[in-house]
């Protein structure tokens, strides 16, 4: 994100802030919100995995502990229903922090493939404790105290809460890129070894990356939770919403600050479009991984790669070619 | 706890755990010659474990005649889930990216099941799965007998292939070096379609066996998957060796908890263990230091 650019992103933010008045159907404002709530997950995810290429599939852990902090510290202190419980949205994200400390600390001694399976395998313990547990009440799951709110006022503080956190994601993931913190997880994604030659403290950079990431999808948890109004351990560290945050960022742009958002946008819009559209589960999910291989195998860089490709090619006489985006020089150029 | 329960537990993990060893070992074999991480080998298995239904419930073939059919068939599905998406992955994030494709190939296949079979649970039948033997003092269904002696049969195929046939050189090479290996005159790519393919093939034999022990549907594998994924970290990615020793290794862990601890929570203490031994060693039992990773 550079100054020039600023005023783009300030329609695109006018334009969001502007949708729930614009639009009261309160299916259309739903689905809305959940498209906010994964653009942020897929920036903050991006912010880790896409700047230092250590691709983790265990995002969900920290969606889930934000969720049941909400759930438990709300039940225990008989909130009732209602704005209070936004106070708690920012507790979410600091307990995902505290519980990714010592799972990056594990994790992060391995090198990238390894990562990736030790995320699963965290996950996995993670979903088995929310369902064995006694203090998460099991498979039946939680209840949270009853919001009063009526139609679509109930939607409209959910949504700018959603916008809000999404506006905080997209901000710390372009002021770690201009960083100097940030060129160190671009450094280790190049070359780790090289960077840990020039001096890079590449343990301390990635377990503090991967901890800052947590944050934002902690708070998107608690606000699911609050949002959904009740919580069951399936919901809350679901294998698919691990793999979707990542998707998202691959389709939009692994490791640019555009592409998670525009991947996010698109993906989960039409997710939710197409559950509620085909009722039956099994066509979806045809349909869903059908999508999803044309995308990784027609525009690996992703979409927002891809456009600027075609933009920057649209004068150019034939033959002359612009930037063979490998990933690697995408990282570096790409500034959107 | 008595001491029968603990020898049962310890039969079992060593008779279930060969299977595992068997589907892990495709695993390990695909991203040791590839560096690709196959996240669709749980739903592979459960493939063949809904092919060999399909054969025994409407044509009444037996479950082990039936494997003539289904372990063709799935390494066909293999050379063509590689030649059509796999081998289209390039460049350095081709490993991640690797994850996803197989993903999304598996999101794909699950639907068709849950289209084809329902997502009511079923399982296989046969004699053998209902009728049980006496060893060391405890019943057990000759099918896990029976299972272990295919595991062990087809892991001996695999190790003779690889170790004694000039085709299984060419696998090792690259697997240690695919540059090296290309040099030296080996058809890499040939190498790394037959590999996807034995790698996919295994699945039927092990979705077999899997689904006369278990009640099945096609979400069951989620839980496969998670569990062949770390039983490789734990021997080491790439190493056959480990993967054959992590296998037994995770099961047997898992029934003796069960036993002397609490079945409920015996499914977490192998991630328990898998995490102790990283911290420890990173690169897994079996694997090699890894060096450079670019």
């Amino acid at each position: 994100m550079n100054l020039k650019q600023l005023p783009w992103w300030g329609a695109a933010f006018a334009v969001f802030a502007l949708f729930p008045l614009v639009e009261t159907n309160s299916f259309w404002t739903t689905i809305a919100i959940y498209s906010l709530i994964y653009m942020a997950c897929a920036t903050s995810w991006n912010m880790f995995s896409g700047y230092s290429g250590y691709v983790s599939l265990g995002t969900a852990i920290f969606y889930g502990c934000g969720a049941y902090t909400m759930a438990l510290v709300s039940l225990h202190t008989n909130m009732p229903g209602g704005a209070e419980q936004f106070l708690l949205v920012p507790l979410g994200g600091l307990v995902a922090m505290v519980v990714a400390v010592p799972l990056g600390a594990v994790a992060l001694r391995v090198r990238r493939h390894t990562f990736v399976v030790i995320t699963i395998a965290f996950f996995f313990v993670f979903q088995l404790a929310a369902i064995n547990a006694n203090f998460t009440g099991g498979p039946a799951g939680l209840s949270l105290a009853l919001i009063p709110w009526q139609g679509n006022q109930f939607n409209t503080p959910f949504y700018y809460v959603a916008l809000a956190i999404l506006v905080f994601a997209i901000v710390l993931s372009a002021l770690v890129r201009r960083s100097r913190f940030g060129l160190q997880l671009l450094a280790i994604r190049d070359d780790e070894d090289r960077a840990l030659g020039l001096g890079v403290k590449v343990k301390a950079v990635k377990l503090t990356g991967y901890v800052m990431s947590a944050f934002v999808v902690g708070m998107t948890g608690a606000l699911y939770a609050m949002f959904l109004g009740q919580i069951y351990p399936q919901f809350a560290f679901d294998p698919v919403f691990d793999v979707t945050v990542a998707l998202m960022a691959f389709l939009g742009g692994f490791g640019t600050l555009l592409g998670p958002l525009v991947g996010g946008l698109l993906l989960e819009t039409s997710q939710q479009y197409l559950t509620s559209y085909y009722s039956n589960g099994s066509l979806y999910l045809i349909l869903f991984g059908a999508l999803f291989l044309i995308v990784v195998l027609f525009m690996p860089q992703g979409i927002v790669v891809k456009v600027k490709e075609m933009w920057m090619k649209r004068g150019l006489k034939d033959g002359e070619n612009v930037s063979a985006a490998s990933p690697l020089t995408v990282a570096g150029s790409a500034k959107s | 706890m008595n001491s029968s329960a603990l020898i049962h537990a310890i039969i079992d993990g060593i008779l279930t755990g060969s299977v595992y060893a068997l589907m892990a070992t495709g695993l390990t074999l695909v991203f040791g010659v590839m560096d690709i991480i196959n996240l669709a080998q749980g739903i592979l298995v459960i493939l063949g474990a809904y092919l060999s239904y399909t054969l025994s419930v409407h044509f009444g073939v037996d479950l082990f005649v039936g494997l003539v059919f289904t372990v063709p068939t799935l390494f066909v599905v293999g050379i063509v889930i590689e030649r059509l998406f796999v081998s289209r992955l390039k460049g350095p994030e081709r490993t991640a990216m690797s994850i996803l494709v197989t993903y999304a190939i598996s999101l794909v296949i699950e639907g068709i099941l849950n289209e084809v079979y329902s997502i009511n649970q079923v399982q296989l039948h046969a004699w053998y799965i209902d009728r049980s033997f006496l060893i060391f003092g405890v019943y057990l269904p000759y099918i896990y007998l029976l299972g272990f002696i295919l595991a062990a049969v087809l892991l001996g195929a695999l190790y003779y292939m690889l170790y004694r046939t000039r085709f299984g050189a060419s696998i090792r090479a690259s697997l240690s070096d695919q540059t090296a290996a290309a040099l030296v005159g080996i058809d890499t790519k040939r190498v790394a379609t037959i590999c996807f393919g034995i790698g996919v093939a295994v699945t039927a034999a092990g979705g077999m066996i899997f689904g006369a022990t278990n009640a099945f549907n096609a979400s069951s594998s989620y839980d496969l998957i998670s569990r062949l994924l770390t039983i490789i970290v734990l021997g080491g990615m790439g190493s056959l060796a480990g993967a054959l020793v992590a296998g037994i290794l995770m099961v047997l862990v898992q029934d003796i908890v069960a036993v002397i601890w609490s079945p409920i929570w015996s499914s977490m203490t192998f991630f328990v263990v898998l995490v102790l031994v990283l911290s420890v060693r990173p690169q897994g039992l079996f694997g090699k230091q890894s060096s450079r990773v670019a």
